[in-house]
């Protein structure tokens, strides 16, 4: 038991700062490369987005510093206060908050811009944490199931109403987190099975894929023990496709045009490369015209002359691509792989349950960030407008990965301090 | 708890696997995948071509015949194209609303990023009111570019006219793409290659909204375009004009060559047409009109009308006579108003008998070269048979560059023809013909077919004793103003030299004292000889052929008017006319001249229709 008394920095984990640090430099050169203006040459000039960027990644490690000064045990304490605060600035968002193409998630003043939604990740991984680390909580129980579905479940709704699909899927991530508590290996294994029903009643007729169903339940049933327990099971199991797959039909339907387009294309349903498809072919193309060693730095010109939508933030990771070619492409998803699993090593020697379980909500939200951001612009995922974590251009998500992370290493650098 | 940490297991897998599905993705798409650098250059590069100038051409003295003016494309780029006054858009480029809907539709239809032709060769009028209000339609621009012009507004059928390349030139010439221009006709079509010069290239970035973005690499791809080369025609534009003016209102043609060197000096056909009208905006109606007449004003005469070449033909077949032996200048041959041997047939006009070769040439004795050429085919102590005789003559004839093409250097030349052997025994049977069958040859009628070209180079072949250059429009190519090469070899027909003298003492006759008085010239020895072009369908053709002066000739000239009827009615006051326009620059009879440009000579054809109407 000692106290922490040699400053700060005593026992954060060095690896993961400068992992982020890299991430967050990197992230600027991009930006700087992506949208260039020879008239502001300079990577610091205020009136271009990468000096802004600049601006949010000092204040962010202010922010990160912030977060080390303050006690270790305040996070914990301050998770429940903090989430209801984040939750009512999303319903106050909704009244109060500027539209911006579409969705009403941003509150401005002036120039400046904050995004509750992107807060509300780490202030729910904080929450979850804290709920599911009492000591009378047992994630079999279904109580447990229920309060915690209701933690996750809140803000997505109140992310959905703003209209911002993106983020409001980040939440699922969270499943991971709730596996690795005790829920059952099914319910993981259900969510994979779910998405690929998902994806098979956009391209599937659905009384073809039901009458399907029906003859694999039945198939199954004849190779299992004839108990009406199992009976049971593989019946309900039958019905919630048979629900999923008529929900989906049913949303699918009364999608917005554009929508429904975007889902059609990923899907390879329609490839009409001039209009939604538009991105991931243009962004297909300056990743995969970059080589083994890129055209160099500034030398990108799918990025530069923007034929690649978005370039600075959603599709950053194009530039990368096209400049630093694979050679900078696989550095990037290393050192990010390397982030996660340090992240799950971290995670596992905590003594805190509290601090072990948010380390797994960093690590899924990561993880859930950089698949879909780098599998939307590699043709792997769909187009859902996230960003890629310490990297994308912007105030909000870049100060939320920050905090999120940062959040981590105060906890992890505190560890040796707390009692059990 | 030691079941649960083991899923950080699951979790670390997925992870791990997540990621090496994206590395082996993205090693494939980035460094196995090459057709992603393609689509990114086709994205961003722009080859921008440079159409070099089209060369000029000019009269033998240097009148320009063919420059290029500036023509003005608008040019849209669909996705640019905001919001605009349609109305006044309209209005300032005159099409109606309907049409800009319909042609933006086309140009999105092509591509909304590049751009496309919106509305060719606006005039200049049209040009200056859009410039002062472009900066209103954005997506808009105007590109320059050139169209073929013909201020002297003459020989149309010699120059040609130029149009775009179609699918079928594309396919076969990869020099060419979509859009380009090509000689379709005349000089144009003939001298492409020299005329076109070479494009250049021009390689540019451009951004996602086709704006450029500079050089490519600075430009170490870029090729610079080289202007075409400029032509010296051979022809007089005064001489072709006053020709075409002479012709006017009459159906023929006109050819004028100078023996010394082949060159033309003038082609008509007529009827004819402003080669103007094939340019620009108005061409494919203007030629759909053309195209769609009736007196065939697109039809080249000059080069693909076969005429029997009528009493002309006397002078070979006296030629051939004399080379064989068989005709002298002192032989004389009977005429009682016809050929007697055949009973009188073919006829002849009164005149005294017997005569000799020059005499015979002069009055046009049809009598006399049934004689000659019987002798000829007859000569059984030369050839075995009639199919022997008739070869050798054959030979003889088409030694003169007909029945067969000379190779001139405009297109759409047509052969003639000179009946073979094979084509008689078929029509007759074999050994079913002889000397007195095919008589009518002898007098340039029956299946002869010669070109009014093929007519003026034998009218060479004569004025040169024994030879001719191939006819050509083009005297000089590019800087050195040299022609091509083959168009300075003499070609020798089969008649040694001396025999030509009788045949032109008999043709300055024909002019001096005989049936082409009209085409005599104070001071200028005329050679000539009329012919009547036996046609089956109407009034006879009025031909005739002539040569100036005797001595060092300069001018060889044929000139044939459809339903002229006898030689001496038309086409003698028009070659002579020829001749005087273009020896002296001045003309010496100005009532005949008068007659000339005046007169009216209906087709048939047209006759029979106003008939009817
Ligand atoms: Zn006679």
């Amino acid at each position: 038991m000692r106290k922490s008394q040699q400053g700060i920095f005593k026992n954060i984990d060095w690896l993961m700062v400068i992992i982020y640090l890299l991430l967050v430099t990197m992230g600027w050169i991009n930006i700087y490369a992506s949208v260039f203006n020879e008239d502001h040459y300079l990577i610091t000039d205020l009136t271009q987005k990468y000096g802004k960027q600049m601006i949010w990644i000092g204040t962010s490690l202010l922010l990160a510093l912030i977060i080390l000064v303050i006690d270790g045990n305040f996070y914990a304490a301050v998770s429940w206060p903090l989430w209801i605060l984040v939750l009512l600035s999303l319903i106050a968002v909704l009244f109060f908050g500027t539209e911006v193409s579409g969705s009403k998630s941003w509150f401005r003043f002036g120039e400046f811009g904050i995004q509750p939604a992107e807060f509300a990740k780490f202030a729910t991984a904080m929450v979850l944490a804290k709920y599911l680390s009492q000591l009378n909580i047992k994630m079999t129980e279904v109580k447990t199931k229920i309060i915690s579905s209701i933690i996750i479940a809140l803000p997505i709704g109140l992310i959905l109403l703003e209209n911002e699909t993106g983020v409001a899927l980040v939440f699922f991530a969270f499943i991971l987190v709730l596996y690795r508590e005790g829920l059952s290996g099914n319910f993981l294994l259900l969510g994979v099975v779910a998405i690929v029903l998902f994806i098979l009643a956009l391209l599937i007729n659905k009384t073809i894929l039901i009458i399907a169903l029906a003859i694999i339940s039945a198939i199954l049933f004849l190779f299992m023990r004839k108990t009406s327990q199992n009976f049971i099971l593989l019946f309900s199991l039958f019905v919630l496709s048979s629900a999923i797959i008529y929900s989906v039909d049913y949303a699918y339907n009364h999608l917005q045009s554009h929508q429904k387009k975007r889902i059609d294309v990923f899907l390879g349903k329609e490839s009409d490369i001039k209009k939604a498809g538009y991105n991931v072919n243009q962004s297909l193309i300056a990743i995969g015209s970059g080589g083994l060693t890129g055209k160099g730095f500034l030398n990108g010109t799918q990025t530069k002359y923007d034929f690649v939508p978005e370039q600075s933030t959603d599709f950053i990771f194009c530039t990368v691509g096209e400049e630093w070619g694979f050679a900078g492409t696989a550095v990037v998803i290393i050192l990010f792989l390397i982030l996660l699993l340090r992240i799950l090593f971290i995670a596992e020697r905590q003594r805190s349950s509290f601090s072990r379980i948010y380390a797994y909500g960093v690590a899924s939200i990561l993880f859930f960030h950089l698949s879909v951001n780098v599998g939307m612009t590699i043709g792997l995922a769909p187009v859902i407008g996230i960003p890629l974590p310490f990297f994308s251009y912007g105030g909000s998500s870049l100060w939320s990965f920050t905090i999120l992370l940062f959040i981590l290493i105060k906890l992890d650098a505190y560890r040796l301090e707390i009692l059990r | 708890m030691n079941t649960l940490s083991g899923r950080k297991l699951v979790i670390g897998g997925i992870f791990v696997a997540v990621c090496a599905i994206y590395l082996l993705r993205l090693f494939f798409i980035q460094v196995m995948d090459d057709s992603y650098k393609l689509s990114a250059n086709n994205n961003v590069l722009r080859y921008m071509t440079e159409y070099p100038a089209r060369g000029l051409v000019y009269d033998r003295y240097g009148t320009l015949l063919v420059y290029n003016e500036v023509a003005y494309d608008l040019m849209v780029t669909p996705r640019q194209v905001k919001v605009i006054d349609t109305l006044d858009f309209c209005k300032t480029i005159g099409i109606k609303k309907e049409q800009f809907i319909k042609k933006m539709k086309q140009a999105k239809a092509y591509s909304s990023y590049k751009e496309s032709a919106f509305e060719k060769q606006l005039s200049k009028e049209t040009y200056a009111a859009l410039q002062e209000k472009l900066y209103k339609f954005k997506g808009f621009f105007v590109q320059t570019r050139t169209l073929r012009k013909y201020p002297q507004e003459i020989a149309a059928h010699t120059l040609g006219y130029v149009g775009e390349v179609n699918d079928k030139i594309i396919a076969a010439n990869s020099y060419y793409k979509l859009g380009d221009y090509i000689g379709i006709s005349g000089i144009e079509k003939s001298y492409e290659e020299e005329l076109r010069g070479k494009k250049g290239l021009k390689i540019q970035m451009v951004d996602v909204f086709n704006r450029p973005k500079g050089r490519f690499k600075d430009g170490i791809y870029d090729t610079l375009a080289v202007s075409g080369q400029n032509l010296v025609s051979s022809l007089s534009a005064k001489l072709q004009k006053y020709g075409e003016q002479l012709l006017q209102n009459k159906t023929g043609a006109i050819v004028a060559i100078d023996p010394s060197n082949g060159e033309i000096l003038a082609s008509i056909s007529g009827p004819s047409y402003n080669p103007n009208l094939l340019v620009g905006r108005e061409r494919t109606k203007n030629y759909g009109k053309l195209f769609l007449d009736k007196s065939l004003p697109l039809f080249n005469r000059a080069l693909m009308a076969y005429y029997p070449p009528g009493s002309t033909f006397k002078l070979i077949n006296g030629l051939i006579g004399e080379q064989e032996q068989v005709t002298f200048r002192e032989t004389r041959y009977p005429c009682a108003r016809g050929y007697p041997v055949m009973g009188g047939k073919p006829k002849c006009h009164p005149h005294p008998s017997p005569m000799d070769l020059p005499g015979a040439v002069s009055t046009s004795c049809n009598s006399y070269f049934c004689y000659v050429f019987r002798s000829i085919i007859d000569n059984r102590k030369k050839y075995a048979n009639v199919v022997e005789g008739y070869n050798a003559w054959r030979n003889y004839v088409l030694s003169f560059g007909i029945g067969k093409k000379i190779h001139t250097d405009l297109p759409q030349e047509l052969p003639g023809n000179v009946p073979t052997q094979a084509y008689y025994d078929k029509y007759f049977g074999k050994n079913g013909w002889k000397s007195s069958t095919i008589v009518s040859l002898s007098i340039g009628q029956g299946e002869l077919g010669v070109t009014p070209l093929q007519m003026a180079n034998i009218i060479c072949s004569i004025a040169n004793k024994g030879f001719y250059y191939t006819p050509h429009i083009v005297k000089g190519i590019g800087p050195k103003k040299e022609p091509r090469p083959e168009y300075k070899i003499r070609h020798y027909t089969k008649i040694a030299p001396e025999y030509f003298e009788p045949i032109i003492d008999g043709m300055q006759g024909a002019v001096d004292h005989g049936t082409s008085t009209a085409a005599r010239l104070k001071d200028i020895v005329v050679c000539g000889k009329t012919g009547t072009a036996q046609n089956p369908h109407g009034k006879d053709h009025s031909v005739f052929i002539a040569f100036a002066p005797r001595e060092n000739p300069k001018i060889a000239v044929a000139v044939l008017v459809e339903n002229g009827g006898w030689g001496a009615t038309w086409a003698v006051p028009i070659g002579g006319l020829m001749i005087e326009k273009y020896l002296r620059d001045s003309i010496s009879k100005p009532d005949m001249e008068k007659r000339m440009l005046e007169g009216i000579v209906l087709s048939t054809e047209k006759k029979k229709a106003k008939e009817t109407e």
